[in-house]
């Protein structure tokens, strides 16, 4: 099996997977950091999204021969104290139910704020749209990332 | 002053404790292993005392609460020990809140189902922490020679003005640890409630936005191996021939096998349902290579004759249910649903002779509504950890039902019931899917094959095709009108597959003279189980969308004419089994009417309204609708609860928005359909949830102020929606609805904005 360097949260790992692993379960299974999460597998519920440089990109459908080339962020290592933006919205409005969802919820808001730091409900709507949650936190969502892009732009 | 009989006694005081080895943690649990964040960390006491069950107390006056139900969204890790802090009179800012292990010897149902776990649970919470309470101003009393009833509490602080004593709980914790019990305690008076109705966050929510491990799938065991099943492709099939030689010689493979996951011609109980019990089992190093060495499987499927199952009830008695052959088809459970055979019709409820009512009604009203299948689709898939050894099962994972499946569990292995150990990790999402933990049993026989710990994970596919579906459901509804526009008749024959949504003595139950409702079934091979407010979520709907038109032949505003028929249920109610308030019902609507603005007629705003009642909770909303570039947009939805004394406002706020926002997404897109018995919809690319811009912008959630004990939250919000959604909707394209989901009717040129 192949050896990968990965750039994950600030730290190097190296991993031994086959090169179509994609990246959720090399963060999940391997490096144990279980903060992002398995939702579908197909690119269509969000709840596996991580930053790679600073994108938004859904981890089940990047396999780790792609993405061990780039800078990544995972829910784990968005702050250092949990304390990013979005996070203290998020704590704020007491946005989750289950919570199963938010991680990818949060690393695609956080992703959206980085690129357009005071999007229009339609822009938010647009990225947002990736991520599903069946709990219907939806509302509270919109509140949260707008709380969070007047922090970001204060 | 109410008092309350305390159901711990001395015994059981010292049976608890001494299971808490070195006076710290009540069994040991994998998640309270997490570490403590830094801050709480700074404030460990150096020793606990056990107080009872639900809690103990540090030395330094932090306090303990344990969860009893399992978490699934619904906000109870946070709002039960609320109740406990509440009547132990203990600073929130001091509580930690664990969960509770499964122990039915101390709590009490510790279930996630029905709406029910504060209701239920608010008599034992606030005994448990009342009965601290009392315990510690025991101790005080006690230590400063002065009378009981003279000591006062206030947010962990013991007092006795007289002697101007006061003490912390942690320096009384020690002695209030080695007090009897008493057989009475008394319970605040709910106007002094200070934690009761004041908004508290989640106490998870810090770990969920880190990322931290909370949930079954993120469980972790040294030495733990991943398991996948294949289960058949159709309902109405069952294995044959597995070539697995492919799959085993895949990297990071160790076995591939046939498993029976439930002994044949076994009982089950109710929460046993499953459609597979002989499935392939892959099992591997990591779920990648495990997902890889499924698809390199070559099975043969099998058509399955018909079968039976022996189900056991509640009291020990079995019944036989009938599991057809064959591949069913959704067209054609619609042709059946439309034409059922007269001979299945049962007479549920009869109130006057409504065949001489319709006989003399000037208008009649006819309709019919239906709703497909369901997948519950929690955000986290099925699974669980299984460790099974001779004489032991140890099982980790998110389970609404563990009282339950510990049973299943100790009959399936052959195990007393002390030798198993569930524990309960925060659930993404239940829904209802989680009563039902077939999954749980696979883990653990798997486990046992393979003598290791395992954790068993569904992809997407295997969890939407594995069935436990809502029922497909069917309606149909007949009133009759007088030349007053009076409601003299009304008809309701509802139906589905394989059950009945009729719930008889509802609304408008009562409410007329001339009242008959009857139900059928079919049966079919395709499995189902509760679905968050089951029954309600489909026949809610559709009988506030048929009063919705009948109002508007009677020429009536829709609230004020389901406030006339709650007048009369409630002045002169027909019949005796009414199974609602209407007070409380006509109370939400009055409540919905003055918080949306019902009144102004705004131009643009196109508006739906709804009221139900389920779960022992009235919930009342009204759906504003806008066009927006040609296109139906939902504004704002307005709600109005009546579940009597709200917890945790906020949360329940949220709530109430979750349900509405779900009620929404599933009226309008989502469908599970069939072909040949093989489910359709495998995953979210086929099978729609509602997404981000389709949710209302607002939602707008007010409580009946009401000091009446808490009823259930979870579930009630859920059901209404739909009809205020149709109602709208009509308002807005001038469009009825009356076959879920409505975006397969919606014309094109209406399409919602997505
Ligand atoms: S798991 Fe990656 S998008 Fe759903
Ligand atoms: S909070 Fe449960 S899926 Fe989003």
């Amino acid at each position: 099996m192949p050896t990968y360097k990965l750039k994950i949260n600030g730290d190097k790992k190296i991993v031994n997977v086959d090169a179509d692993t994609p990246m959720l379960w090399v963060l999940r299974d391997h490096l144990k950091l279980v903060g992002t999460k398995y939702g579908c597998g197909i690119a269509q519920c969000g709840a596996c999204t991580i930053h790679i440089d600073g994108t938004a990109v859904r981890s089940c459908q990047t396999p780790v021969s792609v993405a061990a080339d780039y800078k990544i962020t995972t829910i784990e290592g968005l702050s250092e104290k949990g304390d990013h933006p979005v996070q203290k919205a998020w704590l704020e409005i007491d946005v989750p139910q289950c919570g199963y969802c938010q991680a990818g919820q949060i690393m695609s808001a956080s992703a959206l704020l980085k690129a357009n730091s005071n999007p229009t409900d339609e822009e938010i709507d647009a990225v947002m749209n990736g991520n599903i949650c069946r709990c219907g936190t939806y509302t509270r969502i919109k509140k949260a990332i707008k709380i969070a892009a007047k922090s970001i732009n204060a | 002053m109410t008092l309350i009989k305390t159901t711990y006694n001395r015994r059981s005081f010292l049976k608890n404790s001494a299971l808490a080895s070195g006076g710290m943690m009540l069994g040991f649990s994998w998640l309270a292993a997490c570490k403590p964040s830094p801050e709480q960390l700074i404030s460990m006491p150096e020793e606990w005392f056990e107080i009872n069950g639900y809690l103990k107390i540090g030395d330094n006056g932090l306090v303990t609460i344990m969860s009893p139900n399992p978490e699934i969204g619904q906000n109870v890790k946070t709002s039960m020990p609320m109740i406990v802090a509440e009547e132990l009179d203990v600073d929130w800012k001091n509580v930690i809140v664990e969960q509770a292990p499964l122990n039915t010897a101390i709590f009490k149902r510790q279930l996630a189902g029905g709406s029910q776990s504060i209701r239920q649970g608010w008599d034992a919470l606030r005994m448990a922490g009342a009965t601290a309470k009392h315990l510690l101003k025991q101790a005080a009393a006690d230590a400063w020679q002065v009378p009981f009833e003279e000591i006062e509490t206030s947010e962990s602080v013991i007092t006795h003005k007289a002697t101007n004593n006061t003490a912390g709980y942690g320096e009384m914790a020690a002695f209030a640890a080695k007090i009897a019990v008493p057989e009475q305690v008394k319970l605040k008076e709910k106007t002094d409630f200070k934690i009761i109705g004041t908004s508290r966050k989640n106490v998870d929510a810090k770990k969920i936005v880190t990322g931290q491990p909370l949930f079954g799938l993120d469980y972790e065991k040294e030495g733990m191996l991943i398991a996948m099943i294949v289960h058949p492709p159709a309902f109405g099939k069952k294995l044959g021939d597995v070539n697995d030689s492919k799959a085993r010689s895949m990297p990071g493979i160790r076995d591939v096998f046939k498993i029976q996951s439930y002994k044949e011609g076994g009982v089950k109980a109710w929460c046993d349902v499953s459609a597979f019990d002989n499935l392939v089992v892959v099992v591997g190093d990591s779920t990648w290579q495990v997902m890889k060495a499924k698809k390199a499987l070559e099975l043969e499927w099998k058509v399955s004759p018909e079968t039976e199952n022996k189900i056991g009830n509640f009291r020990g008695d079995t019944r036989i249910q009938k599991v057809p052959a064959g591949l069913e088809n959704s067209e054609s459970h619609k042709l059946q649903m439309a034409n059922v055979d007269k001979n299945k019709i049962r007479v549920a409820r009869k109130d006057g002779n409504t065949e001489a009512a319709f006989k003399k009604a000037v208008k009649i009203i006819e309709r019919t509504y239906t709703c497909p299948f369901l997948a519950h689709n929690t955000m986290e898939p099925m699974n669980f950890f299984a460790d099974v050894t001779e004489d032991k099962a140890d099982f980790a994972g998110p389970i609404q039902t563990p009282e339950f499946m510990e049973k299943s569990a100790a009959e399936r292995f052959g195990l007393p019931l002390e030798k198993i150990d569930i524990q309960m990790t925060r659930m993404g999402g239940g829904f209802g899917r989680r009563l039902y933990g077939h999954f749980l049993i696979e883990a653990g026989v798997i486990s046992q094959k393979m003598k290791t710990p395992i954790k068993l994970v569904y992809t997407r596919e295997d969890d939407m095709t594995n069935g436990v579906y809502r029922p497909a459901y069917h309606a149909y509804y007949r009133a009759g009108l007088d030349a007053d526009n009076n409601l003299i008749a009304f008809h309701v024959r509802a139906g589905g597959i394989p059950e009945s949504p009729l719930a008889a003595n509802r609304f408008p139950a009562g409410a007329v003279d001339n009242y008959l409702a009857e139900d059928w079934s079919l049966d079919s091979n395709i499995t189902v189980g509760a679905f968050r407010a089951p029954r309600s979520n489909f026949i809610a709907g559709a009988e506030q969308s048929f009063l919705d038109e009948v109002a508007e032949e009677a020429g009536k505003d829709p609230i004020d004419f389901r406030l006339e028929l709650l007048k009369r249920a409630l002045e002169k109610p027909v019949g005796e089994n009414n199974d609602y308030e209407a007070a409380r019902y006509a109370g939400v609507l009055e409540l919905v009417r003055e918080k949306s603005g019902w009144d102004n007629e705004l131009s643009g705003l196109h508006r739906g309204v709804s009221a139900y009642f389920c779960h022992n909770s009235y919930v009342a909303q009204v759906l504003d609708m806008v066009i927006e570039n040609g296109k139906p947009v939902i504004e704002k939805v307005t709600a109005a609860i009546d579940c009597g004394i709200v917890v945790n406002p906020d949360a329940a706020a949220n709530m109430a928005e979750g349900g509405a926002i779900d009620g929404i997404g599933h009226a309008m897109y989502s469908e599970m359909t069939f072909k040949d018995g093989v489910p359709e919809q495998s995953n979210f690319d086929r099978y729609r949830l509602i997404r981000h811009s389709e949710a209302p912008k607002y939602v707008d959630t007010h409580f009946v102020k009401s000091d009446t004990d808490p009823t259930g939250l979870g579930e009630p919000p859920f059901p209404p929606i739909m009809g205020a959604l149709a109602n709208a909707l009509y308002k807005a394209t001038g469009e009825r609805h009356y076959h879920q989901p409505f975006i397969n009717h919606v014309k094109k040129e209406t399409e919602f904005k997505t």
